[in-house]
């Protein structure tokens, strides 16, 4: 687990860092870095009331609230989904196991076709929902579905290798101390999985706040209600207002970030400590 | 975190002493509950887009994927693939590489700009190519007197491809080359063997799941792609739509089977990838069998 | 800490991977043969055309066969089934005329992103967008002139449109004119102004009715729109997000459309099901066409863009704008055209709302009409 020291014997590190550098720099930094001198175009008082505006507060709310909440649904029954696949064995297993990646593979644009065609209230589901009162598509749960379909394999895939390898050694002994199940679970299992659910969390949260293409179709887009950031700056471009819309793109760019940093960091944090033990 | 992480499914898992498993009981409603959530999130739009393609028999489903422009479509994307993801490949290595067997300041920054890809909106990660390489961006006029098209052409949807599918096989190999350590790769140093060869003996047949794994991800990734390419591409039929693009231009002629169709063609590219995927597994599981 | 041994049994061989890299490069080769395969096709096209030629140059003194040429028409969404059939029918025309093989390739989008995607150097030879002000941005960025829409005649929109109610079978909700979209339950669906071309003739129409009614006060005309907006339950971002909203999720009661849309979706999608109702006034909708000078000067495609363009003008071509359910301009073929669209009364961009400069920098920028109906307490 520990890296070498300041000086290791291994070969490599001066190309294989400095191409990773190099090839960063080309295709997300510098390109990135666009984003930033397009809005040092803007006065710093026009960036502020862009950011600021009413409509686009209230969209990032609504991106970060529905993309936090499928987040939270993904941490939840991805690591259920997770360990379920790692631990028992049922029929049609390696089958499922593949369905996982789909939201990878399937285009943004078709999820949220199909998804908005059956929560809509002549869909599959929306007709079974629509006469209790429960209305999916074209509201924040309708978003909330498309995000949590997107961000699914994110929670999965991080939290399976993880659990695949956990020592069995520790719960023996757990079990052999006398602790029940739950107990294992907590206090052996849960502290192995929660760097790998941090992460899972991280990335289905960060793409959720900038999906555009599933969450269009089932949003219904209504301003102050329904309207997601990425939309917004959608809007901008159509009114040729390309600093305005990189305004927008570069606030969320930068939650993105920091967040993603944060929790690299602990998990950072935490690898260290296991590694001490 | 002890031991190799294997990225695919290893029947030792889940065979497991009774003590240290749940009661039957516990195991069949746990079971339930995560087939039923993928039931809902994941076969049923799956489903949906089948019952679509077929909705109008084999024939508009035969003529919709055999369509000129679907097939024209099918190769731009594919050929985009084949440059995105063995870039991405040999990146996602390198930088696995640097930051697991070495240490260094700033790797957490590192980390996490290779992860950043993964939050940028994607109508952002195609206008950033605009900024740069259009008409009115950095590179623009540059680009125009020397006559190289890059946005509205192919370089453009592969590099907003690339972008797209940047941190998926580099964040497959981290954490798991991370979990190998250093040590068989400095047993093979002490030996006296060079640089290349300890990557081809040593690191890659312990990574080679993962790498496979990423692969498949990033592949699958790359296939599906929309929003960026979309901002991209210029949407000219036959020469810069891609199979994603081509499944939104029917679906707004009206054509909703056969855009469906088209899909249903994606989601058989990416079953296919992950059928192989098993088989190869499945392969490698049981000559490791007859070994032992 | 961490025993290895997993990863010793986990050794297997690197076969596997290289199947992989195999099945890479096998795709790979798959591509470059494709390619070839093209090449190929387009030396048969060459072949065909000088054999053609020959047969012509037998039959009547033709002029010499010219080199194949390509255009690129970006246009936007509604135009698709238009265009091609009349490129189709340009093409034959081209050849009859000049000897010369013209394949047009088409590029559709909603008409504000087509009209960014040029002026980001998109390589249109001809826009057909779906507003005047999408060309003005283009010219804006010295692509053409300022007064491109003088090169043509009627303010160089060869067919117009306007904008209609569709309903349901039957009308349940009794919706004949625009204050009836005011009613207690009635649900429109109309796109966003901010984002699709078609919304904004939409909210135009609706503002000209309000205006007129009112006897031209203003503050009742932003009442009205901000009233009917309330009625709108999904914004979508293009107008055929719109129709299909309304088509095939059964959301609303009317659908704000231009007149081509709705015959379309009469006519493909249900003709038991839908039915259109002709408001007492509404707007002239004029989608331009216009020629990229940048492009066509680069690219010496000028004559055949601008033989493009005017023969959109001909009898051949406006009939065939009629059966697309676009209004001809041409007073012969409207003529035959006149059960099918109805006379009413129409408002004009320029008579009525001082051009589209004005209107854009009123209704639709930021912080202009629209906004104020989605600002938070109003």
């Amino acid at each position: 687990m520990k890296g070498s020291k300041s000086r290791s014997i291994l070969p490599g590190f001066g190309l294989s860092l400095g191409f990773t550098i190099f090839y960063l720099s080309v295709i997300v930094l510098i390109p990135l870095a666009g984003v930033f001198v397009k809005t040092a175009g803007l006065t710093w008082e026009q960036f502020w009331d862009t950011v600021t505006n009413a409509r686009v507060l209230a969209s990032y709310r609504i991106s970060l609230l529905t993309a936090l909440a499928a987040a939270l649904i993904n941490l939840v029954f991805g690591l259920l989904i997770a360990w379920v696949l790692v631990r028992y064995r049922f029929p049609g297993k390696k089958l499922i196991d593949s369905l996982v990646d789909l939201p990878f593979a399937l285009p943004t644009a078709v999820a949220g076709i199909a998804l908005t065609a059956i929560y809509a209230p002549n869909g599959w589901m929306g007709s079974l929902l629509t006469p209790l009162g429960i209305k999916v598509a074209f509201t924040p749960i309708g978003i909330t579905i498309a995000l949590i379909f997107i961000g699914l394999p994110f929670v999965v895939r991080t939290v399976q290798p993880v659990l695949q390898d956990l020592d069995k050694d520790v719960e023996e002994a757990a079990v052999m101390l006398g602790a029940y199940r739950w107990r294992t679970f907590r206090r052996i299992i849960m502290p192995e999985l929660i760097p790998p659910l941090l992460t899972g969390f991280a990335l289905a949260f960060a793409r959720g706040i900038g999906e555009y293409g599933s969450v269009v179709f089932i949003s219904g887009n209504m301003p102050l209600k329904t309207e997601i950031a990425p939309l917004l700056i959608m809007t901008k471009l159509e009114q040729h207002d390309y600093s305005g819309a990189t305004a927008i793109a570069l606030v969320m760019l930068v939650a993105s970030f920091v967040m993603l940093l944060i929790i690299n960091y602990l998990q950072w944090r935490s690898n260290r400590r296991v590694a001490a033990v | 975190m002890a031991g190799a992480i294997t990225a695919h499914l290893s029947e030792k898992a889940s065979q497991r002493p009774k003590h240290i498993t749940e009661s039957p009981v516990v195991r069949i409603v746990l079971i339930g509950i995560a087939l039923l959530f993928l039931a809902l999130i994941v076969l049923l739009p799956l489903a949906s887009i089948f019952v679509e393609a077929f909705k109008k028999g084999i024939e508009v489903y035969v003529a919709s994927v055999t369509d000129p422009d679907a097939i024209s479509a099918l190769k731009l994307t594919l050929f985009t693939v084949i440059i995105a993801v063995p870039l991405n490949t040999v990146f996602g290595i390198a930088a696995a590489w640097a930051i697991s067997k070495f240490q260094f300041r700033g790797k957490n920054v590192l980390i996490t700009l290779i992860d950043l890809p993964f939050a940028v909106s994607p109508v952002i990660s195609g206008l950033i190519y605009v900024l740069l390489f259009g008409a009115q961006g950095m590179f623009g006029p540059w680009l125009a007197e020397h006559d190289i098209k890059i946005i509205f052409a192919l370089p453009g949807i592969v590099l907003a491809t690339t972008f797209v599918t940047f941190p998926f096989i580099a964040r497959e190999l981290i954490p798991l080359m991370q979990a190998q350590g250093v040590q068989e790769e400095e047993a093979a140093a002490s030996l006296g063997a060079k640089g290349w060869q300890i990557f081809w003996r040593v690191t890659l047949p312990n990574i080679k799941w993962g790498l496979l794994y990423g692969i498949i991800l990033c592949n699958a990734r790359a296939v599906g792609e929309f929003g960026a390419v979309s901002v991209v591409s210029g949407h000219i039929r036959g020469e810069t739509n891609t199979l994603p693009l081509h499944i939104e231009i029917l679906y707004n002629e009206y054509q909703f089977s056969a855009s469906f169709a088209v899909a249903s063609l994606l989601v058989l590219l990416a079953l296919v990838t992950l059928v192989v995927k098993s088989i190869v597994e499945w392969k490698s599981s049981s000559q490791q069998e007859a070994k032992e | 800490m961490s025993t290895q041994t997993n990863n010793k049994t986990n050794r297997l061989p690197i076969r596997t991977l290289l199947v992989f890299v195999a099945l890479a490069i096998a795709l790979a080769g798959c591509g470059n043969s494709n390619n070839a395969a093209n090449d190929k096709k387009d030396a048969n096209t060459a072949n065909n055309t000088s054999a053609s030629g020959k047969t012509n140059n037998t039959a009547e003194p033709a002029p010499e066969p010219k080199e194949a040429v390509e255009l690129l028409n970006v246009s936007y969404d509604p135009t698709r089934e238009l265009y091609e059939a009349y490129n189709k029918l340009f093409a034959e025309h081209w050849k009859k005329e000049q000897n010369q093989d013209v394949t047009i390739k088409q590029s559709h989008g909603g008409s504000g992103k087509q009209s960014r995607a040029v002026i980001d150097g998109l390589e249109a030879d001809v826009v057909t967008l779906a507003l005047a002000y999408d060309i003005d941005a283009i010219a804006e960025q010295q692509y053409l002139k300022a007064d491109w829409q003088k090169q043509f005649e009627k303010n160089s929109s060869p067919y117009t449109s306007t904008i209609v109610f569709l309903v349901r079978k039957g009308n349940p909700k009794g919706i004949k004119d625009w204050n009836d979209l005011l009613k207690d339950g009635v649900e429109v669906i109309t796109p966003n102004p901010k984002t699709s071309g078609g919304a904004r003739w939409n909210y135009l129409a609706a503002w000209g009715f309000a205006l007129k009614k009112n006897g031209g006060d203003e503050a009742k005309a932003q009442e009205f729109v901000s009233e009917l907006f309330k009625h709108v339950p999904v914004l979508d971002s293009g107008a055929r997000g719109s129709t299909t909203t309304f088509v095939e999720r059964g959301i609303g009661d009317v659908l704000l459309a231009w007149e081509n849309e709705a015959y379309l979706s009469v006519n493909e999608l249900g003709k038991d099901k839908f039915e259109i109702v002709y408001p007492s006034l509404s707007i002239l909708a004029e989608p331009p066409v216009a020629i990229i000078d940048k492009v066509v000067d680069k690219k010496g495609t000028r004559e055949v863009a601008e033989a493009y363009l005017k023969f959109l003008y001909t009898e051949e071509a406006q009939k065939l704008v009629a059966e697309n359910y676009y209004r001809p301009t041409l007073e012969s073929v409207a003529e035959q055209f006149t059960s099918q669209f109805p006379k009413l009364e129409l408002l004009t961009i320029d008579g009525d709302f001082g051009g589209w400069k004005e209107a854009q920098t009123k209704h639709f920028a930021d912080g202009g009409v629209f906004d104020q109906i989605y600002t938070p307490g109003s």
